[in-house]
């Protein structure tokens, strides 16, 4: 009896699992899915070969702070980071007088309220503060940027598949349409206000080329700034600022692993210890 | 319950005999887990699980009621509170690392110990209760797991709670008022959140509650063995402490060893990076998918993509459903008498399919709906079913079982080229 309930049950969902295949495989051959530009000429990221990439991964300062000195002097205008606050920033090395000497002089000001009078009004910003968006809400950023919301970058790294990659790649990856994505797709063609980036999932991407030559930043520790540089230290900023623990969580890792292994040494003794006579 | 060989509970000490008249707890104890539970002396690694999953759950328990002290459910500023354990609170990105891929280890233990179960025949007489309430832990883990993968209020907790809650809309007239209902409002939301955080916290002790009736009624035919021969005498068991005690210390340490491996140094491997982008209702992710552990179900929901007499969502919906209902009937499906596969050719080959038929049904599940992908997916389920509804309840009757040990001694004894059946298996 119940074998038979049960085979009728199973029967009828094999069954329209069946339908479905044939439908499925009809489909498939009477008309194939068409190809997309996307799916064709998108690319998986290219390394950027941070030294926090790793099981070991370390943040090197010096390049943190440089790839903080290009999100100031380049990103800082339209992307907000406002995960992070200025105090932060002496986990990458700065003295608390740079940081609050650095928070003083951020050009975007905090937004406040006028003490006497009450009105919206703004303020410098202090080590205590988040970085200030550039847009004050989402509309004004929008206007100014062609109806595109720039992203806030905080957590960029973390949010994107091989983040740091994904940042470096993007940010060095603008080029021409190729002629050969416009022959197979004649109506893939970049829209104007966009730009072709085979980085971006759909490969038009709306932020303008970022770094666009060489020296754009004059570095304050005298490293050569090309454009690849540059990426790749802002790709090393934002993966600090995506995941500041980084360095601790590998080192609290690497105890961990001691300790647990040393305890599954003894965990192994004891059972020798306990099973020896019994057979089992 | 349990054997009559089994220990005694007898207190030495004054304090220890006082607390024993007044509240018997170390006694419940001593009976649960300790010497006076009698436990076959052939048990192997997979049966570490069940204790690895109670371990689990304490580990998702201690770290979330922290978690909650520093977490904020309210839509306005939840995926930012989370941000600031990650960032401000001490220790907070471990804590949040921890209950996040704890959640992971949890469904993986646990799968493993169905998968154990599966095999060595657990589910069949005289232990159908302690399966079927093993079924409503998995689904009020399932659910728990679900509702707490929602709280940090990313894009994949949005839209995937969007489209769990929008299987309740394929009921036929009354489905959407019932997902309304269910979600406080037209689309997840404030008053979704908050209700979702309410029951994560709730659920969990509910699964503690019955872990307590899993292990109850364990005891009362005692746990089963790799050879599925019932437990004959005082030589097929020894006591749970020390034994077990030992050897699950082992199986801890190597669950410790992979759950510090991803917390510390892959801490974001199981989870989508759309996670980490605050939600938005407004902006769809290009590919919507759960976590790695609801892959192989919601590959059974995508299945379904032809209407016949009912809408195809609603077969994806009943199938999805169904593939873990049909687990409360496992017990009746199954009417071959012996339990482990071991001894079981046809039925070990099936189990070996149906694994492989789970880990294409997970691929399928994160993988693009493209036409190959589909057409795995849709065999797939199609053998899922037909495996436990077809097969399982006919391979009974055409399987010659491969001859029994007498005992589990006897069995042990064979495997080290032993023959004295008299031998104590507590010689000490």
């Amino acid at each position: 009896m119940v074998r038979a309930i049960s085979s009728l049950i199973g029967a009828a969902f094999v069954f329209v699992l069946a339908i479905a295949l044939f439908g499925t495989v009809k489909t498939a051959v009477e008309e194939p899915a068409a190809e997309s530009a996307e799916h064709v000429f998108h690319l998986g990221p290219r390394e950027a070969d941070l030294p926090s990439a790793g099981l070991a991964g370390k943040f090197d300062n010096r390049q943190v702070q440089r790839g903080f000195q290009v999100y100031k002097e380049v990103c800082a205008a339209c992307h907000s980071l406002k995960y992070v606050h200025f105090r932060d920033l002496t986990k990458i090395g700065y003295a608390e007088a740079e940081v609050k000497a650095i928070a003083n002089q951020w050009v975007i000001e905090q937004p406040s309220i006028n003490p006497e009078t009450g009105e919206a009004a703004t303020r410098k910003n202090a080590p205590s503060d988040p970085f200030p968006s550039p847009f004050i809400n989402e509309i004004a950023a929008r206007a100014a940027n062609n109806n595109a919301l720039p992203p806030d970058l905080s957590l960029m790294t973390k949010a994107r598949h091989d983040g740091p990659d994904y940042v470096y790649s993007l940010i060095t990856g603008y080029q021409n349409q190729p002629a050969r994505l416009l022959k197979e797709f004649p109506g893939a063609k970049t829209p104007a206000g966009l730009h072709y980036n085979p980085y971006f999932a759909n490969l038009n991407i709306a932020m303008p080329p970022p770094l666009t030559a060489d020296g754009q930043v004059t570095y304050a520790d005298g490293t050569k700034a090309t454009k690849d540089q540059m990426a790749r230290d802002v790709a090393a900023f934002l993966t600090w600022t995506a995941e500041p623990n980084l360095e601790a969580r590998h080192a609290a890792g690497l105890a961990a692993l001691i300790f647990i292994g040393i305890f599954c040494f003894l965990a192994w003794g004891a059972y020798q210890n306990v099973w020896r006579d019994v057979k089992h | 319950m349990s054997f009559p060989w089994a220990k005694h509970y007898e207190p030495k000490q004054p304090l220890m005999r006082w607390l024993d008249e007044k509240l018997p707890l170390p006694r419940l104890v001593y009976n649960a887990v300790g010497a006076g539970y009698p436990v076959p002396r052939n048990l192997n690694y997979f049966w570490n699980f069940g204790v690895l999953a109670g371990l689990a759950l304490a580990v998702q328990i201690i770290t979330g009621v922290t978690l909650a002290m520093h977490y904020a459910a309210n839509a306005g500023v939840a995926f930012s509170s989370v941000e600031s354990i990650m960032r401000d609170v001490n220790a907070g990105w471990f804590l949040r690392y921890a209950h996040a891929n704890g959640a992971s280890m949890f469904l993986l233990v646990v799968y493993i110990h169905i998968g154990r179960g599966l095999y060595y025949g657990s589910y069949k007489a005289p232990r159908e209760m302690v399966w079927l309430l093993g079924v409503v832990i998995f689904l009020l883990m399932m659910a728990t797991a679900f509702m707490g993968y929602v709280l940090p209020w990313g894009q994949m907790s949005f839209w995937g709670a969007q489209v769990i809650t929008g299987f309740f809309s394929a009921i036929p007239v009354v489905g959407e008022t019932i997902r309304v209902w269910l979600l406080g409002g037209f689309a997840p939301d404030n008053a979704a959140l908050n209700r979702f955080f309410s029951l994560h916290y709730l659920l969990p002790f509910v699964i503690a509650g019955v872990i307590i009736l899993h292990i109850w009624a364990l005891h009362i035919p005692g746990s089963n063995n790799p050879t599925g021969v019932d437990v004959k005498g005082e030589q097929d068991t020894v006591p749970f402490h020390p034994y077990y005690t030992a050897k699950d210390g082992v199986g801890v340490g190597v669950f410790m060893l992979v759950f510090a491996a991803l917390i510390f140094f892959s801490p974001n491997l199981l989870g989508h990076p759309d996670n980490y982008i605050e939600a938005n209702p407004l902006s769809t992710p290009a590919h919507i998918v759960p976590e790695w552990y609801f892959l192989p179900f919601y590959a059974i929901l995508k299945s379904f993509t032809a209407d016949f007499i009912l809408p195809a969502k609603l077969w994806g919906v009943l199938a999805m459903f169904g593939s873990i209902l049909l687990l409360f009937f496992l017990p009746w499906l199954d009417s071959s008498p012996v339990r482990s596969a071991n001894y079981r050719p046809k039925y070990r080959l099936f189990l070996g399919v149906l694994l492989l038929d789970v880990l294409v049904l997970g691929y399928v599940g994160g993988a693009e709906a493209n036409a190959r992908n589909v057409i795995l997916g849709q065999i797939a389920s199609a053998y899922y079913f037909a495996h436990f509804l077809i097969i399982l309840p006919w391979v009974a009757r055409s399987e010659r079982p491969r001859p029994l040990p007498n005992s589990i001694t006897e069995a042990v004894l064979a495997k080290h080229g032993g023959t004295s059946l008299a031998h104590s298996a507590v010689t000490a």
